[in-house]
């Protein structure tokens, strides 16, 4: 009875999940196209990749994004959650505003935030240049198109760590912060040595998903600058989706994607094992 | 307390008292002025985080021109409709409206009986293979989806799927993180309710469908919603299997509508807010129980 229950669901996840993946591994040590023989060349994707300065762009873009984008969203979620957590009017109203980034689709707002930015008629450009700083061509300029794709993903993502933020502080008993306040303890200290000890726990789960997130940016990058310009927003998952969907380079395409894997799993890891060894009781 | 709220404090009281409920007071207006800037603060915030669907309503009732003339504001000059006339004829937007509502609801309908039939199994059965079942399961979450995504479209280009609205749907229905989050709920449930109807006589799949199902309702509207809004507003997936715009669902259809005429600006802002407000519109009903949905399983 219980494998009658089951079976659908492991079917599934048998035929979708596992099977591409080990067949993803398998195609990354072949020269397949999308037609034509394929041949078995072992590790020569991998070596190629590591002399293609294509790739190590995009690893280089996709880590510096990663690097600016989780810590900011994941602070910003912090201090939304700290405001938030306290008693205030219209709490649930701006608990969901902060939240409602992550309810929309992010290939369409993104439509959205390219025009805000563009010379032309973009909101943004327009109130920035008002201020004194130009943004030139928008996110056709260089210096501009990966802030423009950062800030997207920070706008994006931020409410939904508030949310995770917001559970956590939530299963801190109220007793031990209502005792250092009658001890006197500022409300800096208490966040220092009571809030901020206590959320090692969900401070780790929402930076590993935070990097996660980051590692598999796409939709901003793909509607609002096409990787471009000069390739620099061109992330990884933006060079797997062109070298395999475009150029077809299936082979190519599929160890690229095995390398966002490798990293993805790492970091899973680290979290699997952070939480095994040392998770904080209270 | 009632010192401090009366509106005469000082009428005959002791002197103690007195002093007492100023010290009070006092807190109390700091207190009363770091929630008036917090709230300040965090209305500036909303204002920044609502700016691009602010933006997107008042250029969809806009012209060109306007647009062009007075990129700064958010007031439209000359009110027009124009534009939502236009995306109709534009682009096939009622074709893919219509792709999106059946891919989105297909896959959330299909993946919440899949997913609750699994999680039940895993909760409330001993079975051999239970525990490989479920790191399995755990394993595929940590599996970035983009990885499957080429073998699955040389998969689906032999079955020639590509382009079909089965192709579209039957890989994406199921998955492990809402088999794992109805899972915990199923934990969770009282065992009594089961063994007393089985007492009755009650088979396994009535258990299952009248009792267990009804239960979880709250859990089945988080997952069903995340469902839902995953693909709704997925991008990557309908871009790889629809090449043909009568297939496309509603993001890739503008995401390459704007690729290949990036000035339409009106028109692609009505498309755009028609395109999310389905979301929107579901997200304002259920937006309490599934922010605390997602709060109270996120961490477990």
């Amino acid at each position: 009875m219980a494998y009658a229950f089951i079976a659908p669901a492991v079917a599934r996840l048998g035929l979708v999940v596992f099977y591409p993946t080990i067949s993803s591994l398998i195609t990354s040590l072949t020269d397949a196209q999308i037609i034509g023989p394929r041949n078995f060349i072992g590790l020569g994707n991998y070596a190629e990749l590591f002399r293609d300065p294509r790739f190590w762009n995009a690893l280089r873009n996709t880590s510096l994004y990663a690097v600016v984008t989780a810590p900011i969203s994941v602070g910003l979620a912090l201090i939304f959650a700290l405001l938030l957590n306290r008693r205030l009017p219209a709490r649930g109203v701006f608990r969901s505003v902060i939240f409602f980034p992550f309810i929309v689709s992010l290939g369409i707002i993104s439509i959205a935030w390219a025009f805000m930015l563009d010379p032309q008629v973009g909101i943004l450009a327009a109130w920035l240049s008002e201020i004194g700083l130009p943004i030139g061509n928008g996110v056709r300029d260089p210096a501009w198109a990966m802030p423009a794709v950062m800030v997207v993903g920070i706008w994006r993502n931020t409410g939904f760590f508030m949310v995770l933020y917001l559970a956590g502080l939530q299963s801190i008993p109220r007793e031990i912060n209502e005792a250092a306040e009658i001890d006197g303890a500022s409300g800096l200290r208490r966040f220092r040595n009571i809030t901020w000890p206590l959320l090692a726990n969900t401070s780790l789960f929402v930076i590993v998903i935070a990097a996660i997130f980051s590692f598999q940016a796409f939709d901003q990058m793909y509607v609002m600058t096409s990787g471009g310009p000069f390739f620099s927003t061109e992330t990884m998952v933006m060079l797997i989706y062109s070298a395999g969907f475009k150029d077809y380079r299936l082979g190519y395409a599929s160890a690229v994607s095995w390398i966002l894997v490798i990293i993805v799993l790492a970091f899973s890891l680290i979290q699997i094992g952070y939480f095994r060894k040392k998770a904080v009781q209270y | 307390m009632a010192t401090t709220v009366s509106p005469h404090p000082n009428r005959s009281r002791p002197r103690a008292l007195a002093t007492t409920s100023v010290s009070h007071r006092r807190s109390k207006a700091r207190e009363r002025l770091s929630t008036a800037l917090v709230v300040a603060l965090l209305m500036a915030v909303s204002a920044f985080v609502l700016l691009p669907v602010v933006w997107m309503i008042s250029a969809s009732f806009r012209t060109q021109g306007d647009l062009v003339g007075n990129p700064g504001s958010l007031l439209p000059q000359v009110f027009t409709l124009e534009n939502y006339a236009n995306v109709w004829q534009r682009i096939p937007f009622g074709r893919q409206l219509l792709n999106t509502v059946a891919f989105a609801s297909s896959v959330t309908a299909i993946s919440l009986l899949i997913d609750a039939m699994a999680a039940y199994a895993l909760a409330r059965f001993n079975f051999p293979g239970r525990e490989v079942a479920f790191i399995l399961i755990i394993v595929t979450l940590m599996i970035p989806v983009q990885v499957t995504f080429i073998p699955l479209y040389q998969l689906l280009a032999q079955l020639g799927w590509i382009n079909t609205f089965h192709g579209l749907v039957v890989p994406r229905i199921a998955d492990a993180f809402g088999i794992f989050f109805l899972r915990q709920f199923f934990l969770a449930l009282p065992k009594d309710l089961e063994d007393a109807a089985r007492v009755d006589g009650a088979g396994e799949v009535t258990i299952f469908a009248r009792i267990m199902l009804p239960l979880a309702t709250p859990a089945l509207l988080t997952v069903g919603m995340f469902t839902l809004l995953a693909n709704w507003n997925d991008l990557l997936w309908p871009l790889l299997v629809t090449t043909d715009a009568q297939m496309q669902t509603l993001p890739a259809g503008l995401a390459l509508f704007k690729g290949q005429h990036s000035s339409d600006y009106g028109m692609l802002m009505a498309g755009s807010l028609l395109a999310l407000l389905p979301m929107i519109v579901a997200f304002f009903f259920v937006q309490r129980r599934f922010i605390e949905g997602i709060a109270t399983t996120g961490m477990k």
